[in-house]
């Protein structure tokens, strides 16, 4: 417990809330990024400005809180090559296949109480969950 | 172009939240997830605050009718449980669990990657857009997209 930060996680999730409330009143759509990643591998025609423009705003936010912080966020990754590799193809052929992520189920679903959404979002930390355990306290890597 | 600037917008408030509250930070993500170790509940407050102000603004935004800058609303509508969400969520899980980057954060980290040498990013980010793209080669008997309001 001695990371602890419940200050700077209530900042940022209320951006986060802010940022999905603010995308469903000006554009009318959910916040998944999955889902707008994903729709941007073969979009629609005229479905492709707004993803683009979402996720360079994304690509931004680390540059622009750098700039005012003076200094960049602290980013720890430590797994080995084929592990990232691995993580990242179960990560994203498994959003498409679960319908989203931690945004679009997570935050947006849940906030609208879908059931899909509550049912994939305690799904995922389950399954997210007894990895770590397993990684971790199973296989003590 | 109105809609377009606030999708920008919208995405850099996001990578914001997602800075400040450290989600970006894979050691932090799975200090989170590891409930049965030295467990840093910080993160369950990122989701809680996250959905409440979201919940506020989908009432505000449902009471308005329709969106500001769009002709309607585009909100999954189904409601029933299936194969591929279970089995989807499950194949996600397990890849958070292992790296400790969901999509957002993922994409989020890449500029860093740059700046500080984060490699790995690029090379998770890469293997996840493969995985999307694997994605649409699986048969399509049963309907991938939800149908929507």
């Amino acid at each position: 417990m001695e990371n602890f930060t419940p200050v700077s996680a209530l900042a940022g999730g209320t951006l986060i809330g802010a940022s999905a409330a603010l995308f469903m009143l000006l554009n009318g759509r959910i916040a998944g990024i999955s889902g707008i990643l994903g729709g941007l591998l073969r979009p629609a025609p005229g479905d492709a400005g707004w993803r683009v423009a979402f996720l360079a705003g994304l690509l931004l936010a680390p540059i622009a809180y750098a700039a005012f912080a003076g200094r960049p966020p602290s980013i720890e990754i430590d797994n080995s090559v084929p592990l990232l590799i691995f993580g990242g193809l179960l990560v994203g052929f498994g959003t498409r296949l679960g319908s989203g992520c931690t945004s679009g189920h997570g935050v947006c679903g849940i906030a609208r109480l879908s059931p899909r959404s509550l049912a994939a979002t305690g799904i995922f930390m389950t399954a997210a969950i007894t990895t770590v355990f397993v990684v971790r306290h199973v296989l003590g890597l | 172009m109105r809609p377009i600037l606030s999708a920008f917008a919208a995405g850099l408030l996001f990578g914001l939240g997602l800075v400040v509250s450290q989600m970006v930070n894979p050691a932090k993500v799975l200090a989170f997830l590891d409930v049965f170790g030295d467990w840093d509940p910080s993160l369950a407050f990122v989701m809680a605050s996250a959905v409440a102000v979201a919940a506020f603004g989908f009432r505000f935004a449902r009471f308005r009718g329709a969106p500001v800058l769009a002709p309607r609303f585009e909100i999954p509508m189904r409601r029933d449980l299936d194969a591929r969400l279970v089995s989807g969520a499950v194949l996600f899980g397990a890849g958070w669990g292992l790296v400790g980057l969901c999509p957002g954060p993922a994409l989020t980290v890449l500029p860093l990657g740059l700046w500080l040498g984060l490699w790995q990013a690029w090379v998770f980010v890469a293997a996840m857009v493969a995985g999307m793209t694997l994605f649409r080669f699986l048969p399509t008997a049963l309907p991938t997209r939800a149908p929507v309001r």
